[in-house]
Order: structure tokens, then sequence, then C-alpha cells
């Protein structure tokens, strides 16, 4: 008995942390699961049950098929430039760029990281703006004037604009992870593919990438289901606007629940977005695991 | 003689390619030289980029509103502190303090739990262990958009909503998965004799953990603390749902709520962003080893 109380007692080591998780993570994720079956708002405070009514809503929605739409749009375009891009600019800064400038451009890339969504957000927005932004200027400095639009104004272009400044703040981060997978790799490959005659692109596709594939795989999941999170840069610079065009799924649940008072439906949204990154992640567990099972 | 030649001709030849390739062809090396520029074009338009932006928010605190639209590229007429102390004034200096107390609470809280389950998790037998590891594994997956409107009720309920036990918690939760494995990934390198010959001094784990662990996993913490002050210091879901006491704002939100109250005087507008951004890019810039070590051993395991 005192053995068995002096074991458990050891669980006081884990006790906060998992008394956190459980309480501040666990229980509300669960619980907005169940709220997603309720229905209720600031005057009738106590949820009524209302079935799959919320889902039924949510599919009836058409802001709610946009949203889905940008939250795909984001996804593509960051894996295009998170990923794709990102990839290649580590390269060139691990094989291309001397020793003295890869240090500093590194640097230099990665800033933007270390900033705030909000300030990037406001920041973009002053480049956009059609009065005094940097990019109709630089639009109209050589000789384009005629694309220069209120950015954020539109409804065609507000969420690209969104998705575009989004690229320029992780572009940095991304490829700085690459370069720390792409110092992993033994020298020796690149000589070897040196010395069988492939030139830098060869060695690029024939070493690098399937050598930093973990890193690859990694990001892509990391990328997905940040853009199916995203909410911060959209609720700064359009806060989903104009006309709703450039709503995301976490900024129309944000709008659901605390301006339209529709807190059921929100949790419904918010369901959405459990299933979508859950499944993303289950998906990467999936393909590490048959990964190291075929190795 | 010519036997002597038909055996030197295979030994030259592999050598050959590699030798004579670059002056073979002036065209061969003037598409490489032209690649090279094209490559060296394209870093450096993409530096200019990013920094141009970030120079042209600072320059702009120091314009005057007539310079903003006048000149959006020129150098501003003077150096007009006066709109970063209108800024500091206006309302930044109370959301820069109320961000500094999130941030410094919830690094506290963050680091010293995490490496307490870490230290538990790495050092103890503990019964399931294998089930907790997992437990907070799982807590990676989740995210805070997900969880919103429960906590809503919830910090009503438990009634710290508005208040910055609010934030410090709830920065701690959500950070606690990436803390504990971070901390615990390094905890796993560290040698058992140390512990061994501490318990045969008679040393207790709560003594081992603060005087014998806790300094050694120094660089990890500080990783961990860097980290966790980057996401803190930016953060915006949780501090615009869970705070709505102008007072108590932290910088991502107090920036959005002073610019629709400012919504004309730019220069003040461009000088708060560039006092909200300088902390973490100082920061960035002092500790980026520690900054990359914390991301990578992270992201990597």
């Amino acid at each position: 008995m005192a053995i068995a109380v002096r074991r458990w007692r050891t669980w006081l080591w884990v006790l906060p942390a998992v008394g956190l998780l459980l309480i501040f993570v666990y229980y509300p994720v669960v619980d907005n699961v169940r709220l997603s079956f309720f229905s209720w708002d600031a005057f009738d405070p106590t949820p009524t049950f209302v079935g799959v009514d919320n889902y039924v809503a949510a599919a009836e929605d058409p802001v709610f098929w946009r949203s889905l739409f940008n939250n795909t749009a984001y996804a593509v375009v960051s894996l295009i430039f998170q990923v794709g891009l990102a990839m290649v600019l580590a390269a060139l800064l691990e094989e291309f760029v001397g020793r003295r400038l890869r240090g500093p451009l590194r640097t230099l890339y990665f800033i933007p990281a270390a900033m705030s969504i909000t300030v990037v957000g406001i920041l973009f927005s002053f480049i956009y703006n059609p009065e005094f932004g940097l990019l109709n200027r630089a639009l109209e400095a050589v000789g384009l004037g005629q694309f220069a639009v209120a950015w954020l104004g539109q409804e065609s272009t507000a969420i690209w604009a969104i998705i575009a400044m989004s690229q320029w703040q992780s572009i940095g981060y991304c490829a700085v992870l690459f370069v720390v997978a792409m110092q992993r790799v033994p020298r020796e490959y690149y000589e070897a593919a040196t010395v069988d005659g492939a030139g830098p692109i060869r060695s690029f596709f024939a070493v690098t990438v399937p050598m930093v594939r973990e890193m690859t795989t990694l990001l892509v999941i990391l990328t997905i289901s940040g853009a199916f999170l995203v909410f911060n840069e959209v609720m700064v610079m359009t806060a989903g606007g104009p006309n709703n065009s450039s709503q995301v799924l976490g900024t129309w649940l944000y709008r659901q629940a605390f301006f339209e008072d529709d807190m059921g439906y929100a949790a419904t949204v918010a369901t959405v977005i459990l299933v979508i990154t859950f499944t993303i992640a289950a998906l990467q567990m999936w393909v590490t695991q048959r990964r190291r099972v075929e190795a | 003689m010519s036997q002597q030649t038909a055996v030197a001709v295979p030994v030259e030849a592999p050598v050959r390619p590699s030798a004579v390739k670059p002056s073979a062809s002036p065209w061969a090396t003037f598409g490489k030289v032209i690649l090279r520029l094209l490559v060296w074009a394209g870093l450096a338009a993409l530096a200019v980029a990013i920094f141009y932006p970030l120079l042209w928010m600072v320059l702009s605190g120091f314009k005057s509103n007539q310079e903003i639209f006048s000149e959006p590229w020129g150098l501003p007429g003077a150096l007009r502190w006066e709109n970063y102390r209108h800024a500091w004034d206006l309302g930044v200096v109370r959301y820069f303090t109320n961000s500094l107390i999130v941030t410094i609470g919830s690094i506290i809280t963050v680091t010293l739990i995490s490496a307490w389950a870490a230290y538990g998790l790495t050092r103890i037998q503990l019964p399931l262990s294998n089930a907790v590891v997992l437990l907070i594994l799982g807590g990676l997956m989740l995210a805070p958009t997900v969880a919103l409107i429960p906590l809503f009720r919830l910090l009503q309920f438990i009634g710290i909503y508005d208040t910055y036990w609010a934030l410090i918690v709830l920065y701690t939760a959500f950070r606690l998965p990436f803390t504990v494995f971070l901390i615990r990934a390094y905890m796993i390198e560290l040698p058992h004799e140390v512990d061994e010959a501490a318990t045969i001094d008679g040393a207790s784990h709560a003594q081992i953990f603060w005087s014998v662990i806790l300094p050694m996993c120094r660089p990890i913490l500080v990783s961990a603390a860097l980290l966790q002050a980057l996401f803190a210091w930016n953060e915006f879901v949780f501090a615009l749902v869970f705070i709505s006491d102008e007072n108590l704002k932290t910088l991502p939100v107090g920036l959005v709520s002073m610019q629709s109250r400012l919504l004309t005087d730019w220069p003040v507008v461009f000088a708060g962003l560039t006092i909200a951004a300088l902390p973490m890019v100082l920061l960035f810039l002092i500790g980026q080893r520690q900054f990359l070590r914390g991301l990578t051993e992270g992201v990597g395991k």
C-alpha cells in the first residue's frame, strides 16, 4: 500500500502539465464537438439540443464554402512558396552563396518571422493602401499603373493580397528550417554526385531533395494545417471583407460567435476545422510510419 | 611507338572533360555567367523585397502626415522623434507593459512546468508514463481556434475572463506540448550517472531537479524561453477574445485598436508598429543561435 502511494506520488511531477492540458486544451476541444449539436445565444444561455441542424446550416451557407475555398487557396499557395521555393532558397544559400554572405542573408530573410502578424498585417494594409501604398506607387513607377487597384478593398483581390503577405512573412522561416536539414546531409553525397558528373541542378534533385524528405513532409503538414487555422492576418487586414469575400473558417467562426451571437454554429465551424487538421496530422503519422517500415 | 599512344589515350580520356570543359565552349561559359547573375539578382530582389518594407515602416514613423502622401519613397524631412513619443503615450506604453507581464509570466510557468514534467518522464519510473507522453504529444495537434467557444464559457465560469491570468494560463497550457518535448529531448541525453551520484549522497528527486538537472538544462531552457517569448509577444486570437478591458490589452490587439482610433495619423501608427516589432527582432538577432536550436529541435523530433 505504502509502496503504491509512493509510486503514484511520483505523478506530482507530471500533474501540473497533465492537469493544465486536460482542463484548458482537451476538455474545451471535446466540449466544442458536443456544443456543435446545440444552439444558444446571449439571451438564452442554456444550450438546447438541435441535432445536426448546425451542420445543415453550414452546408447551405455560401460564406462557409467561400471560407473553405479561401483556406484551400491559402494552403496551395503556401505549399508552392513555403515548401517549394523555400527549399530552393535554402539550397541556394547553402550551395551557391559564399560563406561570408550566407549568414547575413539567412538572418535577413528570417526577420519577418520574428515580427507579430499584427504588425506585419497593419504594415501590409499600408503597403496595399491605394492612396500612399508602396505597391501601387511601384506599379506606377514601372509603367503598370493600370494594374494599381485597392487590393484589400476589392472582392476579387482581397484574399490573394492577404495570402501574398503571408508568403512574405514565412518563406524565410521555412528556408531556415530547410537549411538546418541540409546541413545534416553528409558532404560525401555531394562529392559523389560531382564525381559522377552531376551539375548543381542535378545534385539538387538527386541528393538534396531526397535527403531532406523528412523536413519536407513535416513542413507540408505544418503548412497545410496552418492554412486551415489562419486567423490573425485576415482579422487584421480585412476582418473577412469586403462582402465576406476574404472570410476564412477561423474568422467566420469568430464572427458567428461574437458578432452574430450564434455560438452553436460557430462551434460547428470549429469542429470542421478540427476534423480537417486532425485528418492531416493522422495522415502525417501514417506516412512516417510507413516510411519507417519500408526503411 | 604506336602501341604506346594507344595505351596513353584511354588513360588521358577521363581527365579531359573536366579539365577542358570550361574553355571548350564560350557559349556554355556565357550561359553559366548569365545563370549566376540571374540567381544573384533573384536573391538580391528577395532581400530588397523583405528589407525595404521594414525600412519604410521605420522611416515613415519619422515622417509628417503630409510627407507620407507626397513622398512615400523619400526620406523623412526631419527625425520626428515626437511621433514615437506620441505613439508611446497614446497607448503603446500600456500595451507594451501588458505584453511584458503576460510574456514573462507565461515564460516562467511554461518552462518550469515543462521541465518538471520532462524530469518526471525521463528520470523517474512513472506509472502510465507512455500514456502521459501520448497525451502531451496529442496536444500538439489541437489548435486554439478549435477550443475558442468552450474556453470562453470556461474562463467566465472560473472567473479569470478579462484578466492577465486568462492569457498566462492559456499561453502556458497550449505551449506545454511543444516545450515539454523540447526539454525532454535534451534531458534524455543527460548521463544518468549524475543523478545516481546525487542519490547516493542522499539527495531527493526535488533536490536533484533543482540543483543538478535544471542547471545542466540551461541551454535548452534559454531556447524554450525565447520561443515562448516570440509566441506570447505575438499571440493574437486569445488576446482578442479573452481580454475586453482596454487597459489590459496586449500589443497585437492594442495596435489594431490604436490603428482604428488614429484613423488618419499615419506616422504615429507607423511609429507604434516599429516599437512593437523591435523587442522580438532584437531578441532574435541577439539570441539567433538559441532560437534556431529550439526551432529545429522542436520541429525535428
